[in-house]
């Protein structure tokens, strides 16, 4: 193996790297320096932000474990993009003095887990997968227990990871069924093999209920709710974005290539849960008074919508999906940005508290605005082109029905949307949340998701390149 | 930059113009200069397309534009008019020119309002001059966000309710019109979001009896289509008046336009089949709504009844499906675009002073505001059709084309329909005479002022036009008509 087959590696190396200067960092810098360690971090991950985006070489390493191209490369890129706003937001709260000397912990953590997702999107077998995945979820227990002086954090790490061991079990039983009627775990040998005896459909059945715990579809989502609310409201953030984003990349990767041959099958499963999905996470997201929780059922009918795009089988599918994700990173940080600033800065996270709030704080209101129509799929922002995109992809697939009961749920959707909108703007308050500032890095990235939710529609070329790298199931 | 996206440019330039103000009015005087500007705009736009349809130019759409926006979908940014649009872009910029001199005493938020308001309008002018059904859908979708926020914050009454069925309800219409549109994109046969090219084709009629119900009825919540219209009396009685205006003005006439101009135009067929049920959905609109008007105490649901049942007969007409009855709807969607716009800014003036809609708490008002009170009589004489003002020019170009249908149902369903100018003289008459003549039922009118300058701009603005229209009708109607030929022609055509 020369340098250049290991340079293929270029994210995580840069990542392992990374991890390793914040550690060196963490363990050297004394007590009060601890400040120090936000540049560092953020700026080797700009760094390793900016270096993803450099040219591409496609290729295999590790006798096909592992593999680069120009898609996988792009999701990575994806992701960078969440993970660096998240860090941004997430400046203020660790400067809180309870987390004060916890602030290396939850930057090294974030780049395990991201560590994990990255060679979890490159893996080119069962056993990289795998692995990936596992080094994806571990540390996100970790983060959700983050705060574990709170009764709500401790119990939100250990149901996220009592629930994802017995989801990760279930999927590696899926996978060894998956070996032992192939004979491979290459995903380019178990592809050609595949059929729909009943045993590797049953094979399929636990890979999905392994996925769909990870992307919260019904009815793998109990945990969602919980975690979401218990965890600090950056780790579920990260949640909600990153994760869920990792594991629809990898997701679709996989349906289009390993299981292109059972594509009746499939379809037909995602169909009924996507319905399942968009019904429940938008029936149970309309009585939420908490705005994690509320955030955490949307992001449940979200993913429902997703399915929209996978299930359309073909180049629009997946480049729908992929910009969807884009444009959904961008607006759930947007919200979740404004609910970790008000968060920070006033403790508070329910709906009631935000009446109001229109007249002391009026840019976060409109962010918060923008984000929650962008969620919903309202011109002229960014996420109604991302809908859009779905229900076409959808539509070509001939699914019109389930078009036609998407959008009815985005009406519905919109209700709950509303409801954030309707506190800001509407209510009266004779106490509203009292204006704040936030700090630097904070506003840097509401900015950031501000400028995202605008730009992404509007400018084509996002999502024409996002359609130039897709790829279809090859049948 | 081409002609046409200026329509969209201004009031885009108006709302950061807006933006950079810092009292109330400032904000004021920037929209008033900005739909100034457009209303000179738009009537640039109608001699233009006069002069050029006179030089002969005979292609569908004028001063078109076409910029490719998505590539793989096949979607563009693509505008051009034909005399329907012209007619209905200078409709819009009339109405929101008079709203903004209607709104002159907002001070709440009241940068806020303008730029939603305008916001609101920058919608309807871009679906207007959009032949790219993605464009449109855009555009028409646009509204979504200023109504919510225009009705609750300064509406009046039960604000919140009708901000949230409101929005919900033509959320849920415009959800129908995206299936709709889907799958005329992909089974038109022409794969591509532009107006023109799918009119070209024929789309194979499983696919029409599917899709046209549901881009119809899409189109029918937001034009008041029987029973989709429940949204309307709550939404447009709680919303501020100029919101009223552009809503009961041109946002519903969105309805109609996009029914004939979506539905109808590129679903012909299934349109021809399954007219019969949507005629008797309308027909019941119009005579339901004016029934409803008559039992209605408060002005402003009188006058929401009102616009379901003229609302309700533009759908009417427009599947008469004949040149006549639909240039007649064409006239109607201007008339009644007028009429209630001035209906409600006029009802907004008269609250302002007595501080009651409650017409049987009023009475005498001509007495005390003459210049409003024979506003309000010119507008309800045009409501009820009378010769001279344009509500006749329409209702009788309407009445006589879906008259020369000459089977039963056709006949019987015009006669009902034609019931509703009865009963519109009715609750018409009642309200008149109760509010304006008679004696004054409360001494704290007699200190009422009549209206200021900006109020007379706003009510002369809308008069000036409803008048002229039911004098010279012709140069509107033969714009209208060599459109629209070209529109009924490819309706009835046998293929």
């Amino acid at each position: 193996m020369t340098l250049g087959d290991f340079l293929l590696m270029r994210h995580e190396l840069l990542l392992a790297l990374a991890l390793v200067i914040v550690l060196i960092a963490e363990i050297g810098l004394g007590k009060g320096k601890k400040q120090l360690l936000f540049p560092i971090s953020i700026g080797l991950f700009f760094i390793v932000l900016v270096a993803g985006f450099l040219p591409v070489t496609e290729g295999e390493l590790f006798g096909g474990m592992y593999k680069t191209s120009v898609l996988k490369v792009m999701m990575k890129n994806i992701l960078n993009i969440g993970v660096f706003i998240i860090f941004l937001q997430s400046v203020s709260w660790l400067k809180k003095p309870e987390n004060n000397d916890k602030i290396g912990e939850f930057f090294l953590l974030i780049l395990s887990v991201l560590i994990g997702m990255n060679f979890m999107i490159s893996s080119g077998d069962f056993l990289m997968f795998y692995l990936g995945l596992e080094t994806a979820t571990i540390p996100l227990a970790a983060l959700a227990a983050y705060t574990h002086h709170q009764t709500k954090s401790a119990e939100a790490g250990i149901k996220y990871i009592l629930s994802s061991a017995f989801s990760s079990g279930i999927l590696l039983f899926g996978l060894s069924m998956i070996y032992g009627t192939t004979g491979s775990i290459l995903f380019d040998q178990v592809s050609v093999s595949f059929s729909n005896t009943p045993l590797q459909v049953l094979a399929f059945i636990f890979f999905f209920a392994g996925m769909a715990f990870k992307i919260s579809l019904v009815p793998f989502h109990l945990w969602t709710a919980d975690v979401y609310e218990g965890a600090p409201v950056n780790v579920t953030s990260f949640l909600s974005v990153i994760s869920k984003g990792a594991a629809v990349f990898i997701f679709i990767i996989i349906l289009y290539t390993v299981f292109s041959s059972i594509m009746h099958l499939w379809k037909d499963v995602l169909y009924i849960i996507a319905v399942l999905t968009m019904i429940i996470g938008n029936l149970f997201a309309i009585r939420q008074k908490n705005m994690k929780r509320f955030l955490a059922f949307s992001s449940i009918a979200q993913a429902g919508f997703i399915l929209l795009g996978i299930i359309g089988g073909s180049k629009l599918g997946m480049a729908s999906t992929i910009y969807f994700i884009l444009v959904y990173i961008f607006s759930n940080l947007g919200a979740f940005g404004v609910v970790t600033a008000i968060s920070v800065a006033t403790g508070k996270e329910n709906i009631d508290d935000y009446n109001g709030m229109y007249h002391t704080n009026p840019k976060l209101c409109l962010l918060m605005m923008l984000s929650l129509f962008s969620l919903a799929g309202i011109p002229p922002v960014a996420g109604f082109f991302g809908k859009f995109f779905l229900f076409t992809s959808a539509a070509s697939a001939g699914y019109y029905w389930l078009v036609f009961i998407a959008v009815a749920n985005a009406t519905i959707s919109l209700y709950y949307y509303l409801l954030p909108v309707k506190a800001m703007f509407i209510n009266k308050n004779d106490q509203p949340i009292p204006f704040f500032k936030s700090d630097l890095a904070m506003r840097a990235g509401l900015i950031i998701s501000a400028v995202g939710i605008f730009l992404l529609g509007f400018f084509s070329f996002v999502y024409e390149y996002l359609n130039t790298l897709s790829i279809g199931i090859h049948n | 930059m081409d002609f046409l996206s200026f329509f969209v440019i201004i009031p885009i330039l108006t709302i950061l113009a807006i933006g950079l103000t810092k009292n109330f009015k400032q904000a004021r005087v920037a929209g008033a200069i900005g739909m100034s500007v457009q209303l000179i705009l738009a009537a640039t736009l109608v001699i233009l397309y006069l002069h050029e349809r006179s030089a002969g130019n005979t292609a569908t759409m004028l001063f078109t534009k076409d910029v490719l926006w998505f590539s793989s979908l096949n979607i563009h940014y693509a505008v051009g008019v034909d005399g329907i649009s012209v007619a209905m872009i200078a409709l819009t910029a009339t109405v929101i020119f008079a709203g903004i001199f209607a709104s002159w005493e907002v001070e709440f938020l009241s940068r806020e309002f303008f730029i939603s308001l305008i916001l609101l309008s920058t919608g309807v002018f871009g679906f207007f001059i959009s032949i790219d059904l993605f464009t449109l859908f855009l555009f028409y979708e646009l509204a979504v966000i200023p109504m919510y926020l225009l009705i609750g914050i300064w509406g009046s009454g039960p604000k919140e309710y009708s901000a949230m069925k409101l929005t919900l309800m033509l959320m849920a219409g415009s959800a129908l019109i995206l299936v709709g549109l889907l799958g005329i994109y992909f089974h038109s046969g022409a794969h591509s979001f532009n107006l023109l090219e799918i009119a070209k084709t024929k789309m194979p009629i499983e696919w029409q009896r599917m899709f046209f119900p549901m881009t119809f009825i899409g189109f029918g919540v937001l034009g008041a289509l029987f029973p989709f219209h429940t949204w309307s009396p709550d939404g447009h009685a709680s919303a501020p008046t100029a919101v009223s205006m552009l809503h009961a003005g041109v946002l519903m006439k969105l309805g109609g336009y996009g029914a004939f101009r979506v539905a109808i135009y590129l679903m012909p067929q299934a349109a021809q089949e399954q007219a019969w049920i949507f005629i008797i959905l309308t027909s019941i609109s119009v005579v339901y709504g004016a029934f409803g008007a008559i039992m209605q105490k408060d002005l402003k649901y009188i006058n929401a009844y009102s616009s379901v049942s003229h609302c309700g007969l533009v759908l009417f007409a427009v599947l008469m499906m004949n040149q006549t009855a639909m240039n007649g709807a064409i006239i109607q969607m201007i008339s009644h675009g007028l009429m209630t716009a001035l209906f409600f800014a006029l009802i907004g003036m008269i609250y302002g002073r007595t501080h009651t809609r409650i017409v049987s708490e009023m009475g005498g008002l001509m007495k005390v505001m003459p210049f409003l009170a024979v506003a309000y009589v010119i507008a309800g004489l045009a409501s009820l059709g009378l010769p001279g003002f344009s509500g006749f020019v329409a209702e009788m170009t309407i009445f006589f084309g879906a008259f020369q249908h000459h089977d039963i149902f056709h006949r019987v369903v015009t006669i009902l329909a034609t019931s509703s100018i009865v009963i519109t003289a009715v609750y018409i008459l009642r309200v008149v005479g109760m509010l304006l003549l008679g004696p004054i039922r409360n001494d704290h009118f007699l200190h009422i002022t009549d209206a200021k300058w900006y109020e007379k701009l706003s009510t002369s603005a809308l008069i000036i036009p409803i008048a002229a229209i039911g004098l010279a009708p012709l140069w509107l109607s033969d714009m209208i008509g060599a459109s629209m030929r070209i529109i009924v022609e490819r309706i009835t055509m046998l293929f």
